[in-house]
């Protein structure tokens, strides 16, 4: 694998930030774009663009045939059934909010339970709350240890008869825990509960075959995976997508439409109302290509050295303290200083044109699980070297002499 | 906009020790502040006597440098003062985080107007106004005798 050559396809590395050479680690949060991507989107507005799914001339055919392309891309990548499986939405948070609305009116009753843990990002909590608050149900948190992994056995303890569903991260975006969704799929289906895995944080990462993990939905957000904002995807098994309801009502979900009745179009157009993103979505399919001209594997090896590489640095530097320790953890480094606050970390190190986060990550309830108000974080992507990894822990140097610490 | 505006030695100094922190004797005003892009938190207690005049005012909480200076400071320049001169001096202290960079208050002495212009280097990061101003918003709904908590994503 040949970093510059990847490097040199991100327009973005090329600027100065205050400066200095941008050091990016803030792709957990999103991902920069490849110009394949860039050029995509600018492409299909300049040169082809037009509605999908309505109209029949030459434009709307070649939109929507491209529109259908990236689906299928998709389908391919993740190793679905079908292409009905691929919903097109906005983001993975409405990927989530879909399946938990469809899924709480048709199965949800007062008392219902839903099992998630406390690794989850909001928004894979808010949603299921909408249906605590409205219908009764009951959110149960499966535990982690202070390593940030899920104690299985609690988890397995935590399934009652009245589990309804499972809502799970695959990848930690605050410890970087790669949870085992095998396992966790295996123990629901003796149950019969469906599971939904918040993909976030994994689709970028690592290998994602939904027919291995045989959960029933799959959310992903595209601008992660070094795709453009607004476009989200929901995989869910055709059982699932056909039996529940539709989510937003609108042009190009409709099948007939009389004054008293109203039928809906079939998969996948069922759940996709309104126009969509389509230059979005068509550009997509250049981060797809992206991705698979590097391969995963190589994606997953690059990454993990990375990490090692940071992590190890990161132990020399006296008042780091990364936290969790996950048996299986991916290029997500969340971590505190002794005497500084993250925010005034993140501030610090921007002068060196590092870019992370602070703050709690939109994981609240895992930061008061770990006693802390909030966090520092350096997050990786397929672009970032050992290099970076330097400059950041310099930056991090830095802070401490600002704050007079030694 | 370097760095050592930013973070002056009296900032890393109150954000280190703060002043009057913890919850005073007898206070009769309270007030909820929090930063829900970060979670940072800050409680402040008010003793007003039957002059209007603040005489204790404390604080409770945690977030970065800039938020625990931006309240210690704060502590420490509205103590003693009038119910209506401290709403003066609130205004002047956003007005300046926001706008101005400067302080015109004609009730701060020399030395209270150095330490609070200590934190208009703020103005140049956007992104750190809120920790700048949380307490200042959280005082003045105290004052005001409001029990709801200031939400720093409804008071800029």
């Amino acid at each position: 694998m040949d970093i510059n050559s990847i490097r040199s396809q991100f327009p973005i590395f090329s600027k100065k930030i205050n400066g200095k050479p941008l050091v990016y680690l803030d792709s957990s949060n999103s991902s920069q774009k490849p110009l394949s991507v860039l050029n995509s989107l600018d492409n299909f507005y300049k040169n082809e663009f037009s509605n999908i799914g309505r109209s029949i001339h030459s434009l709307a055919v070649n939109a929507t045939n491209k529109f259908d392309e990236t689906r299928i891309s998709i389908k391919n990548y993740i190793n679905a059934s079908s292409k009905d499986e691929i919903i097109f939405t906005k983001n993975a948070t409405e990927s989530i909010n879909l399946v938990a609305s469809t899924f709480g009116q048709k199965n949800i009753t007062k008392g219902d339970e839903i099992l998630i843990t406390e690794l989850e990002h909001h928004s894979n909590y808010v949603p299921w709350h909408y249906l605590r608050e409205t219908k009764g149900a009951i959110i149960k948190f499966a535990p982690i240890n202070d390593d940030g992994d899920i104690i299985i056995e609690k988890f397995k303890k935590l399934i009652t008869a009245k589990t309804k569903i499972i809502a799970i991260t695959h990848l930690s975006n605050v410890t970087g825990t790669i949870v085992p969704i095998k396992e966790i799929v295996d123990i629901a289906r003796k149950k019969n509960i469906p599971v939904l895995v918040d993909g976030c944080q994994s689709a970028p990462h690592i290998k994602i075959d939904v027919k291995d993990l045989d959960c029933d939905f799959y959310a992903i957000s595209c601008h992660k995976v070094y795709g453009p904002t607004g476009v989200g995807i929901l995989y869910g098994k055709k059982k699932w997508l056909e039996k529940l309801p539709p989510y937003i009502g609108g042009g190009g979900m409709i099948g007939e439409v009389k004054k008293d009745k109203i039928t809906y179009a079939s998969l996948p157009e069922k759940y996709e109302a309104g126009t969509m993103p389509t230059a979005e979505v068509v550009a997509f399919n250049e981060s797809i290509k992206f991705m698979q001209s590097i391969g995963i594997e190589n994606i997953m090896k690059h990454e993990k050295e990375l990490t090692n590489y940071a992590l190890d640095k990161l132990k020399s530097i006296n008042s780091v303290s990364i936290v969790g320790n996950p048996k299986n953890k991916a290029g997500v480094i969340s971590f505190t200083m002794k005497g500084i606050h993250p925010h005034d970390i993140s501030t610090i190190v921007d002068e060196d044109a590092v870019a992370i986060r602070a703050g709690h990550h939109c994981c609240q309830i895992l930061h008061e699980r770990l006693n802390l108000t909030a966090t520092a974080r350096a997050s990786i992507g397929i672009y970032n070297t050992k290099e970076d990894i330097d400059v950041f822990c310099k930056a991090l140097n830095n802070c401490i002499k600002v704050f007079g610490l030694k | 906009m370097d760095l050592k505006q930013l973070y002056q030695d009296i900032i890393l100094e109150h954000g280190k020790s703060p002043r009057n922190f913890g919850k005073c004797e007898k206070f009769t005003h309270y007030g909820k502040g929090y930063n829900p892009l970060c979670g940072d938190q800050v409680q402040v207690y008010l003793k007003v006597n039957n002059d209007k005049k603040v005489e204790n005012l404390t604080f409770e909480g945690s977030g970065c440098a800039i938020s625990m200076a931006s309240t210690s400071i704060m502590t420490e320049l509205i103590k003693g003062k009038s119910i209506k001169v401290t709403r003066k001096i609130v205004f002047d202290f956003i007005n300046m985080i926001k706008n101005t960079s400067e302080i015109k208050s004609n009730d701060l002495d020399e030395d209270q107007k150095m330490k609070i212009m200590s934190l208009s280097g703020v103005k140049q990061y956007p992104m750190r106004v809120k920790c700048a101003t949380l307490a200042w918003h959280t005082l003045t709904s105290a004052i005001e005798g409001k029990n709801n908590e200031v939400n720093t994503e409804s008071t800029d």
